[in-house]
């Protein structure tokens, strides 16, 4: 009986996602009794593979078919669904980002399983009557509900930035077993049929750095000083919901429930009431400063720092000041 | 083209949600009530294919009475047919909410033949259980693909131009992909996928004689029991104010320096 854990990865490299989940799953499974198994998908998998008995998996199913080179969620789901049948897996877990939720809620709905998503702790001695209990987020973070599950195979993601992906102490032997699932061509249908790149290098979600602007920057045109700080600092722009709605940054920029969520060294949030939308986004950051004039905004009273002030004076200073110190 | 469109709705939360006293739902006093973000989305792109390409937008939402309220939101911009699976209870776990929207639809369709295109948000911004649209494509027998955030109708299909074919875009970290989905499909969108229209004078005239359909459904509860909502625990730590105005900028940048992101 094992607790099978999705490891995400790109070309082969681990996602710190999978190594959250393996970090989340280590002592769920020993709480439950299960062994630890992990699975990787896809091309580069082996490589992917390699490391996972560091991080207490003791059994790694490396899955290949010419229909999983890339990513695919029918076709994942399909791989996992049959991996728990031959293997007798009475549990999976994944991290849960856009991919690893959709993924297990393909496999719930193959298997007609209850699934929960985005756990922050989960009980597996639950209630006493062998279901578990788990408390998971609502509202993106901002609310939570207690819960339990009451399932044939138990089929839960934690939420993402819960744990940091750490090594375990004792590793595990981490045996790779090659699977060959048996996948219908037609799930060729909801395989990725292209990759567009835009952006190389440094992303919103994975910044060291994120300056953010919101309502109070007033256009499109007076975020070029953000720029400019953000270009300093090797970082790059956010921006809130309003600001989006305005139509002076594009979606893609949005930190928040309903766009990206932000896990940066640093958040400085420049003219932003910090509405809870926005704060769950923004919330992963390590540091967060806030620069308003408004000594009440939900930034300023949630952040460790914050500066009282109107940001189109305090950030081109701050930019300055950097590049003083520099010489 | 046909399509359909699943909604929720949700409160309109501001800087705070607070919980009722029995930690079943959210306690909505003081707060209005809203389309779930994403599916304000979903439907602002049923109804901009429709004017692409023709054909009508239906829309659906189980929940409680009150939620006709966001069914007729929705004929205001643009939605055509509209119907109501009415619930008692706060909110119906993800198994359950999605047998009883796969059996509704089935009924329309049976009567009006399927719809080409399904669209779901990617989650509910409240429960946010990210299942539903999965398990009503699976019960459909559709595919489908989650976190839409771009659509086209016609693509390529074994090497030629198909108008069965939607495309769909996937935002990923730093670009997206792209997806070739035969229809009829099922897509999860997201919010940024498009900017909601908001309605006009005659929408919101229009939407006051919309006929919304109800459809009164019984399903069996699935495994997933809520026992109770509550607020986490907040890190209350008193805000360190470096400065006001510009002078304030020195001791930003000794914070930057002691974070080691001056480098």
């Amino acid at each position: 009986m094992s607790l099978l854990v999705i490891c995400d990865h790109d070309r082969g490299t681990l996602s710190d996602a999978s190594l959250e989940a393996l970090t989340f799953g280590r002592p769920l499974a020993a709480a439950a009794g299960l062994e630890m198994a992990a699975v990787v998908i896809g091309e580069g998998a082996d490589a992917a593979a390699a490391g996972l008995g560091a991080h207490g998996a003791s059994t790694v199913h490396v899955a290949s078919h010419p229909l999983l080179t890339d990513f695919g969620p029918e076709a994942w789901g399909e791989t996992v669904v049959q991996l728990v049948r031959g293997t007798g897996a009475t549990a999976v877990l994944a991290c849960g980002t856009d991919r690893g939720n959709e993924v297990v809620a393909q496999v719930a709905a193959r298997l007609d399983q209850p699934f929960v998503a985005n756990c922050r702790s989960v009980d597996p001695t639950g209630d006493g009557s062998g279901n578990w209990t788990m408390t998971r987020v609502q509202w993106g973070g901002s609310l939570l509900e207690d819960a339990t599950l009451t399932a044939e195979i138990r089929l839960v993601t934690v939420a993402h930035h819960v744990v940091e992906g750490v090594a375990a102490e004792a590793p595990a032997s981490g045996t790779m077993v090659s699977f060959v699932p048996e996948l219908d061509d037609a799930l060729a249908r909801t395989v990725v049929a292209d990759r567009v790149v835009l952006t190389r290098g440094i992303t919103l979600s994975t910044a060291p750095v994120v300056v953010g602007g919101g309502r109070g920057v007033g256009s499109a045109e007076a975020f070029a000083p953000l720029e400019e700080l953000a270009g300093e600092l090797g970082g790059v722009v956010g921006c809130s919901r309003a600001v989006t709605n305005n139509g002076w940054r594009p979606h893609s920029d949005q930190v928040g429930q309903t766009g990206t969520r932000i896990a940066p060294e640093i958040y400085i949030a420049s003219g932003i009431s910090g509405a809870i939308q926005h704060w769950v986004g923004a919330m992963a950051a390590k540091n967060i400063l806030a620069i308003n004039t408004d000594r009440e905004a939900n930034m300023v009273t949630r952040a460790g720092h914050a500066v009282i002030g109107d940001l189109h004076q305090v950030i081109p200073a701050i930019t300055e000041e950097v590049r003083r110190r520099r010489g | 083209m046909r399509i359909l469109v699943c909604v929720k709705r949700v409160p309109a939360p501001g800087a705070r949600i607070n919980v009722t006293a029995d930690g079943q739902t959210v306690d909505a006093a003081h707060l209005g009530f809203t389309t779930s973000p994403h599916e304000e989305c979903a439907v602002e792109e049923a109804v901009q294919l429709t004017e692409a390409h023709g054909g009508e937008v239906t829309v659906m939402t189980l929940g409680p009475a009150a939620a006709e309220e966001q069914l007729r939101y929705a004929a205001s911009v643009g939605a055509h047919h509209f119907v109501l699976i009415p619930i008692d209870d706060v909110d119906w776990d993800p198994q359950r909410t999605a047998s009883a929207l796969a059996e509704a639809i089935a009924a329309v369709e049976e009567t009006n033949g399927a719809f080409d295109l399904i669209l779901f948000g990617n989650e509910s911004a409240d429960a946010g259980g990210f299942q539903v649209g999965v398990r009503v494509a699976n019960h459909l027998g559709r595919p489908i693909v989650n976190g839409i955030k771009g659509i086209e109708i016609g693509g390529e299909q074994g090497g030629e131009l198909d108008e069965g074919v939607a495309t769909a875009r996937r935002e990923i970290d730093g670009g997206f992909e792209v997806y070739n989905v035969p229809m009829p499909a099922v897509l999860g969108v997201k919010e940024g996928i498009n900017l909601p229209r908001y309605p006009t004078m005659k929408g919101r005239l229009a939407s006051k004689k919309a006929v919304v359909d109800t459809d009164e459904r019984t399903v069996e509860a699935g495994g997933q029991v809520r026992l109770r909502l509550h607020r986490p625990v907040e890190q209350i730590s008193e805000t360190v104010i470096l400065g006001t105005g510009p002078e304030a900028a020195p001791a930003v940048v000794d914070l930057l320096e002691e974070l080691g992101v001056l480098s």
